[in-house]
């Protein structure tokens, strides 16, 4: 009965394969668009590889890896609600309140209910933002920088702009500093944040229909797809994440701010996301781009660290990464077209 | 028999006239489809010159050679006898030559004459000068043999008339081969004939006309010169006063086709009804009472603007009913959305592919299995196997041809497109099937497939509802002819009331209100 699915199938949201070229002048423009991200990422890890001792170490890796779990986690959810054709600039506020309200009930009333409170908080946040942006239908791009002002202002306002310092609750730090198999829990969640989103987009319905919410909301309307639900789904996945990841962040270092986060977290996972070749246009776009995205930028980083460069050029870099990024999307649809 | 001696060389009504555009042996592949093998044709100057094949022929990719969007692989493009390199429109506009796009790329907001302008506006430092802008457009419509008003804005016309609005703005710019890719698949009755009469007068006054069209009977009455295509391959260039339908068709398909229509099965005789829709009001729809029984096969006739789409859409869920009740199989729809009416079998091609239909980057078969994802789905996750199986069945009975079903629907041509929805339709194993303009841009060989399909799913029990503005179609499907004006019911026709004269003196109206019909935007 159980149809065998082993055949392989040219899939957007499979990484390229080299064999898969000279189908069709289409495909072949999508895998070289796969490839504008996959190949500057090879490089620039070869040649960090090459040119810094430290860098293709086991530990240095792995620190990389943790560091960028908040981030990764973000991202990934982010990419949801790009695709749904959504944007969610309160990720960063998000994370900070989240970060805070649970750090605070953990350092009153234990670990356990001040993750469970950091948690629903997202899970709150990003409802709100689906709401506002399907029932009353206020752009996304509005309504987030909204919610963003209005969820750092609360984060803020709980904490009086203090940093809450986790020491007396020791346990806390047993999220993300727990070890398993040598590796970080921060790196293990993350990875089966990036899995369940990946297969959630890539092969459920519910991936499908946000894939068709954003790439023509009104044939998905006609062809059955409740498309105010899925855009309120990929929000509140994202809000979910966004508390995980600053609950992540908090566990990393046992202390928890307001003013950590913000602005600077949600451009540094928009910058992720555009970079890995997701559209901001949405209907387009995949979780594994949005993992390598995150990753060159992190990469790039790590290696302005080793090799002693001036972090002032880092973000100049980073601009101008992310320009040609964009442009080589804006150029491909155009030649596609 | 005719197509021997006159296949390369382009034998046109004017045997003096020289050839003003020639292809060369144009090839142009897409990946692993030769879209365009070895192509030769000459366009001579002031013809009407068309271009006919069945779906994937390779006719609007040879439209858009020569219209400089894309460029071929081996061959050339040669005007007045010289190669020319196009490689942009604005290449081609430069050497005269102007397409009319599908999608018209007009600006809503602005007046006919500043649509027209646009972008060469007659100005003095910096302001326009409205009072030349006014005087060039009279001179630009009186020359066409337009009638166009310079102040309507543009967002009121009708398609037929922006479609002119495009055809100025490409005059002004002093071009003289126009180039329209299925002109009028989107309109209807009158705005057919006032495109027609476009046509001719851009030829009487000595421009080109290079048109893409699957109505057969109109490239037979406007054409001067015929080209078909077949797999992209060239089959033969030829004067159309030589060319009939069925040799036309014969070209194109290589076999003869018998009648366009299926036998119609008979009228089902007391099934229950499956659609019973009584009094509905929704934006465009005045009250409508509309059954639709199992096995049968309703048309939908009226002009264009008459809400046809509107009852469609008003009872599906996707427009907002404001009165009226919706019953599927006897039960009541509550809690209207589409997604509640598929649920309960009702199904809809929709009417516009690009704007209602498709997902242009995604797979043929993630378009086709949208509506029905359910079923090979355990939970939420879908197993791709059975979809991909069911996906390639549906696909085949509606005869896409695709190089693949993983590449996107956006690298099909425009008919394949279109039978892409009605595999989606399909899938949902509907008890109620609503086809909005089923065969706009098919091919005829096609068009019979759809056909057959329409009246096979009738004969399994399914109710099926045809809207058509083109009422032959409708005629030869339907059991049943509801005509539609000004969003009411203005004749139901069955047996030999359903005539064409019929159908169009309701469609027209006795005067009740004369103008609600008409305009496709109503200036509200
Ligand atoms: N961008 C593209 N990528 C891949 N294949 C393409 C692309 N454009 C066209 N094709 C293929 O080239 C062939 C010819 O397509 P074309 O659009 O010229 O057909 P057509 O004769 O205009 O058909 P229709 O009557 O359906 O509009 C088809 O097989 C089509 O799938
Ligand atoms: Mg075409």
């Amino acid at each position: 009965m159980t149809t065998n699915t082993k055949t392989p199938e040219t899939h957007s949201e499979l990484p390229p394969a080299g064999a898969r070229t000279g189908i069709s002048e289409a495909l072949h423009i999508r895998s070289w668009r796969s490839a504008a991200i996959v190949v500057p990422f090879v490089v620039l890890f070869v040649v960090l590889s090459v040119a810094s001792g430290p860098f293709l170490t086991t530990s240095n890796l792995l620190n990389i890896a943790d560091q960028q779990s908040a981030v990764l986690i973000i991202a990934v959810a982010s990419t949801l609600v790009l695709i749904a054709g959504g944007i969610d600039l309160s990720v960063g506020a998000t994370y900070a309140l989240s970060a805070v309200v649970s750090a605070q009930v953990a350092v009153s009333h234990g670990v356990a209910l001040g993750i469970v409170t950091g948690m629903a908080l997202g899970i709150v946040a990003g409802l709100i933002n689906g709401i506002v942006t399907t029932f009353f239908r206020v752009n996304s791009l509005i309504a987030t920088l909204a919610t963003a002002l209005i969820f750092s202002g609360i984060a803020a306002k709980l904490s009086n702009g203090n940093l809450i310092v986790l020491t007396n609750q020791p346990a806390y730090a047993k999220i993300a500093q727990t070890q398993f198999l040598g590796v970080r829990m921060s790196i293990w969640l993350a990875l089966a944040v990036i899995i369940v989103l990946g297969l959630l987009l890539s092969r459920t319905t519910n991936g499908r229909y946000i894939y068709a919410a954003g790439g023509n909301a009104q044939a998905a309307r006609l062809a059955g797809v409740r498309i105010n639900f899925v855009v309120i789904l990929a929000f509140t996945i994202n809000g979910a994440a966004a508390a995980l990841g600053g609950i992540i962040d908090t566990s990393r270092v046992l202390s928890a701010q307001s003013s950590s986060g913000g602005n600077t977290l949600t451009f540094l996972v928009l910058t992720g996301i555009v970079v890995g070749g997701t559209s901001i246009l949405g209907g387009a776009g995949a979780i594994w781009r949005t993992v390598v995205g995150v990753l060159f930028i992190a990469l790039v980083g790590n290696g302005f660290d080793l090799l002693g460069l001036d972090p002032l050029y880092e973000q100049i870099t980073l601009g101008i990464i992310l320009l040609v990024a964009v442009g080589t999307d804006a150029w491909s649809r155009l030649r596609q077209s | 028999m005719d197509g021997q001696g006159t296949s390369t060389v382009a034998a046109g009504s004017a045997p003096t006239a020289k050839s003003y555009v020639d292809i060369v042996a144009v090839d142009k592949g897409f990946g692993g489809v030769r879209a365009l093998s070895g192509v030769n044709l000459s366009i001579a100057r002031g013809s009407v010159h068309a271009l006919v094949g069945e779906n994937g022929a390779g006719k609007s990719t040879l439209s858009r050679v020569i219209a400089g969007l894309i460029m071929p692989d081996a061959g050339e493009v040669r005007i007045d006898g010289t190669p020319a390199i196009l490689h942009s429109p604005r290449d081609a506009l430069a050497r005269g030559i102007a397409s009319i796009a599908q999608e018209l790329e007009l600006v809503p907001s602005l007046t006919v004459a500043e649509n027209v302008f646009l972008g060469s506006e007659p100005r003095r430092g910096g302001f326009i000068r409205r009072r030349a802008l006014r005087a060039q457009f009279n001179t630009l419509v009186a020359e066409a043999g337009f009638d166009l008003k310079a102040d309507a804005v543009v967002s009121t016309l009708r398609t037929a008339d922006r479609q002119k609005v495009e055809i100025l703005r490409a005059l002004s710019r002093r071009a003289s081969l126009i180039i329209m890719d299925e002109p009028t698949a989107a309109l209807s009755g009158s705005d057919v004939q006032r495109l027609h009469e476009v046509v001719r007068t851009l030829a009487r006054t000595g421009r080109t006309v290079l048109f893409v069209s699957h109505f057969l009977k109109e490239v037979l009455s406007l054409a001067d010169t015929v080209t078909i295509l077949r797999d992209g391959h060239l089959v033969r260039t030829g004067p159309s006063a030589v060319e009939t339908e069925s040799s036309l068709i014969e070209g194109m398909l290589g076999r003869t086709l018998g009648s366009v229509f299926p036998a119609k099965p008979d009228a089902p005789n007391g099934s229950p009804p499956v659609l019973e829709v009584s009094g509905l009001r929704a934006p465009g729809v005045n009250g409508v009472d509309l059954t639709v029984h199992a096995g049968e096969i309703v048309g939908l006739a009226g002009l264009v603007g008459a809400g046809r789409s509107e009852i469609a859409h008003a009872i599906l869920g996707a427009a907002r009913a404001t009165a009226g009740t919706v019953a599927v199989r006897g039960e009541r729809l509550y809690g209207r959305s589409p997604t509640v009416a598929l649920r309960r079998g009702v199904a809809l091609v929709p009417e516009s592919r690009k704007e209602q239909g498709l997902f242009l980057d995604r797979s043929v078969t993630q378009n086709a299995t949208l509506a029905s994802l359910r079923s090979f789905s355990v939970g939420s996750w879908i197993r791709r196997g059975p979809e991909r199986k069911a996906a390639s069945d549906a696909l085949a009975s509606v005869t896409v041809r695709a190089a693949r079903n993983s590449v996107p629907v956006s690298a099909l041509s425009g008919g394949n497109q279109q039978k892409v929805l009605f595999a989606r339709a399909l899938l949902c194993r509907p008890c109620m099937l609503i086809a909005d303009e089923p065969t706009r841009g098919v091919d005829v060989g096609s068009r019979r497939a759809i056909y057959d399909l329409l009246v096979e799913q009738a004969t399994r029990g399914v109710g099926v509802l045809v809207i058509s503005s083109d009422i032959e179609e409708v005629l030869g499907l339907a059991h049943r002819v509801v005509v539609i004006r000004g969003g009411r019911v203005a004749a139901e026709l069955s047996g030999s009331e359903m005539t064409n004269q019929a159908v169009l003196t309701a469609a027209f109206a006795e005067q009740a209100g004369p103008t609600r019909a008409e305009p496709e935007k109503a200036s509200s």
